[in-house]
């Protein structure tokens, strides 16, 4: 016999919709401390981050030039930032030559303003919506329900996300905090189609999501989308999927918006080759991904007959000016760095409190938001702890397709919260502290004198220091002090 | 080979078992080893910290006490820290950069240059990967990412180890993850450290090895707080502290460092 319990009820995580999607949330300590107990969140990304990282090593090993792939990528990415105001004009040449309209949006605002704007110019009441990192940045979909319009994620995860009223704390996987059986209590409570008797087993629940889905496909006008890439000799536009709904978004409307970061515009054709490689295997592990839909302008009876593309900038050139943090501009989002990512693992993406989560969104976040720049974000803004976020192991260097040197730029971004321009460096406890160790260190005589303070305190602590007050509790909360030694190495040295 | 110790801050003042044992490594295989007593810090934890501009005078204190390696006063410098190596070569030009010293840029270069991780001086300069070392015991390896991932030591400290008479290496599950040390990090985001480390010690516990090693005590301070912690039992040591141990002089459990004053006295007694 069994109890019955109710209807269990859906908990958006996190509990409300933030009005920022690039900065909510406390500081990451902070987020961490409450993510770090969720057990079955624990459990969900372990499984899933190991599992993902097993297959791209498998794909990644298999070809004999994938360093030299890095390498091109790294290379054509650094080439187009080199050249990013011509290359983007055109970019915006080449879409207009074959019957697009192109935008350009300075900020979130002006992006909201202008995608809404094109959408109630169709007379459209709803949109389908690809799956796009860009469109979350911007906070797109709450915009548009602002103004009456109703989007519709339709990729799975992303439609779980939305449902749900969640952030996505993965870049790939933005539902990667929720099991089968949290969906299927999502599916059975938000989704008004869902079949009777959903069970939660994983085609049970695609199939509920794609009969849902088949509806709006068919009946929708207009589709927003983001872009993988954008190649500005050709004006072609690209996105890469592996559920078919961006396919159908990207041909059944009669008008098509894809907003996109101005990072993502390449120069050549065949630049393609190199990214249509390292883009798959380094975020699904497969070889190739099931659909790479391009078009360029429009087409004449065929697919969507109005284009627009819209240029988002909201902190990419600020990001761009700066010689090391640009580099983060290099991401093709494809989330390798996150699956192999210590830290990530453990406190899952909600504990950035951003859209764009782990390593990347580490340096990537701050960045977009100013960080150290005169007028920029705040040096005590929760968002200005995140390139501390990272025990700087390198993982995630090694991981990424185009080779950003993450750790060098969260050491970079690191100094540049600590001594923002335009304002005093920020006093703390840190600055004071490190500031006397900094004084011992700058000669070998100094620091003999400071090494002895530990011999002095081998005599008067106990052999073991399982507890000490704040600040040394951050270190004894989960760590034994080491035995200390009766004399330093210097001095027995000295004596030999 | 006249071989410069660059002891660093942690060995020297909370660590000394493991220069200490890099000493008695070094001059058994015939080499003299110096310690110049100008050396301080590398300069990484204030890089680390967010602290460029602090760092410099530690950065320029350690090129400077160390330069005389490019005029030949010593053939090279070895230091028992993958990431405090790591630093020099990745670190410490781009902080004489950043604040406009392109002569302390150079010359860091240099310096780093010649100055390598333990198990980088003897296998790729000393060309040895048997060291004549005696340690009877099982023992697991963790790599530490800066060795691992910066330094790309590789298989270097396993094939020194795999050489000591009568020691067994157990492998170790996900032994290229983080510990969760990082420096400051384990302070700052001392609640996440806590819950890297906590899974780092429970695949070492899993071995069954009595004893786990690393090429860095710093990674090690956290491992073995931990393991301290957990009551697991398991000791932690430097590589250099195995490497050191020999049937004659073997590791000294309180010490850290090859008993050869009991050795002496043994001898004496005989």
């Amino acid at each position: 016999m069994s109890t019955y319990l109710g209807m269990p009820s859906v908990h958006p995580m996190p509990a409300h919709t933030p009005d920022e999607p690039l900065r909510w949330g406390p500081s990451f300590p902070a987020a961490a401390h409450d993510t770090l107990r969720d057990p079955q969140l624990r459990a969900n990304l372990r499984k899933a981050t190991h599992t993902i990282r097993d297959k791209r090593l498998a794909v990644t090993a298999e070809l004999p030039d994938w360093e030299d792939l890095r390498d091109a990528g790294a290379g054509i990415k650094a080439g187009a930032m080199a050249a990013l105001p011509e290359l983007l004009e055109q970019l915006e040449a080449s879409v207009q030559a074959r019957g697009g309209h192109v935008h350009w949006a300075r900020d979130a605002a002006e992006a909201n303003r202008i995608v809404t704007g094109i959408v109630q110019e169709t007379g459209a009441r709803e949109v389908v919506k690809v799956k796009s990192m860009v469109t979350q940045e911007i906070g797109l979909n709450e915009h548009l329900a602002a103004a009456g319009i109703e989007a519709t994620e339709t990729d799975l995860a992303e439609l779980i996300v939305q449902l749900a009223g969640d952030m996505p704390s993965h870049i790939l996987v933005p539902a990667i905090h929720r099991n089968r059986d949290q969906i299927r209590e999502i599916f059975d409570a938000r989704m008004g189609d869902a079949p009777d008797g959903l069970t939660s087993d994983p085609p049970a629940l695609a199939a509920a999501a794609r009969a849902h889905l088949r509806a709006r496909f068919l009946r929708a006008q207009v589709a927003v989308s983001g872009a993988n890439f954008a190649i500005a000799q050709t004006g072609t536009v690209g996105v890469v999927e592996s559920e078919g709904n961006g396919r159908m978004c990207l041909t059944l409307p009669c008008t098509l918006v894809t907003v996109m970061g101005i990072e993502k515009v390449l120069p050549r054709f065949e630049d393609l080759e190199v990214f249509l490689q390292l883009l798959p295997r380094s975020s699904t592990g497969e070889r190739m991904n099931p659909y790479t839909s391009t078009w360029t302008g429009v087409t004449p009876g065929d697919g969507p007959q109005e284009f627009h593309l819209v240029l988002l900038d909201n902190g990419r050139t600020r990001a761009l000016a700066d010689e090391i943090g640009r580099t983060a501009l290099h991401c093709i989002r494809c989330s390798a760095c996150l699956n192999v990512c210590p830290v990530y693992e453990r406190t899952g993406g909600h504990a950035y409190g951003s859209v764009y989560p782990g390593p990347i969104g580490a340096i990537l976040t701050p960045q977009l938001l100013g960080i150290g720049v005169t007028g920029g974000l705040d040096p005590h803004d929760p968002a200005a702890s995140l390139p501390f976020a990272s025990s700087l192991c390198g993982a995630c260097y090694d991981a990424c397709p185009v080779k950003i040197d993450i750790p060098t730029a969260l050491v970079h971004l690191r100094d540049r919260a600590q001594h923002p321009l335009g304002r005093r460096p920020r006093p703390s406890g840190w600055a004071v502290g490190l500031g006397l160790v900094a004084l011992s260190m700058r000669s070998g005589r100094a620091f003999r004198w400071a090494g002895r303070t530990v011999p002095v305190l081998s005599r008067v602590l106990p052999r073991r220091v399982r507890r000490l007050p704040f600040p040394g509790s951050l270190w004894t909360a989960s760590r034994d002090l080491p035995p200390l030694p009766r004399q330093t190495f210097r001095d027995w040295w000295s004596a030999r | 080979m006249r071989i410069a110790l660059f002891t660093t801050c942690l060995v020297d003042a909370v660590f000394p078992q493991a220069a200490q044992a890099t000493v008695l490594l070094l001059e058994r295989l015939g080499h003299e080893v110096d310690v110049p007593a100008g050396q301080a810090c590398c300069g990484q934890m204030h890089v680390n910290s967010g602290y460029q501009k602090q760092a410099l005078p530690i950065v320029r204190n350690h090129v400077r006490t160390f330069a005389p390696v490019l005029d030949g006063e010593w053939d090279a410098v070895v230091g028992p820290s993958g990431s405090c190596v790591g630093a020099t070569r990745h670190q410490q030009a781009m902080v004489a950069r950043r604040t406009g010293d392109a002569q302390l840029a150079v010359l860091a270069d240099a310096v780093a240059a010649r100055t390598y991780e333990l198990s980088e001086l003897l296998v790729d300069v000393l060309g040895l990967s048997d060291v004549g070392a005696w340690f009877p015991h099982a023992v697991t390896y963790h790599p530490t990412c800066h060795s691992l991932r910066m330094l790309r030591v590789g298989d270097r400290p396993t094939r020194l180890l795999r050489a000591v008479a009568d020691l067994e290496l157990r492998d170790l599950p996900e032994a290229d993850s983080c510990c969760g040390f990082g420096g400051t990090f384990a302070l700052k985001n001392s609640e996440t450290s806590g819950a890297m480390v906590a899974d780092k010690v429970q695949n070492i516990a899993s071995t069954g090895a009595p004893y786990v090693t690393a090429g860095d005590w710093s990674c090690l301070m956290n491992i073995s707080g931990a393991l301290d912690r957990q009551g697991t039992g398991v000791r932690a040591l430097h590589l250099a502290e195995i490497l050191a141990s020999t049937h004659d002089d073997p590791w000294h459990p309180v010490t850290g460092r090859p008993d050869v004053a009991g050795a002496r006295v043994r001898g004496g007694a005989r």
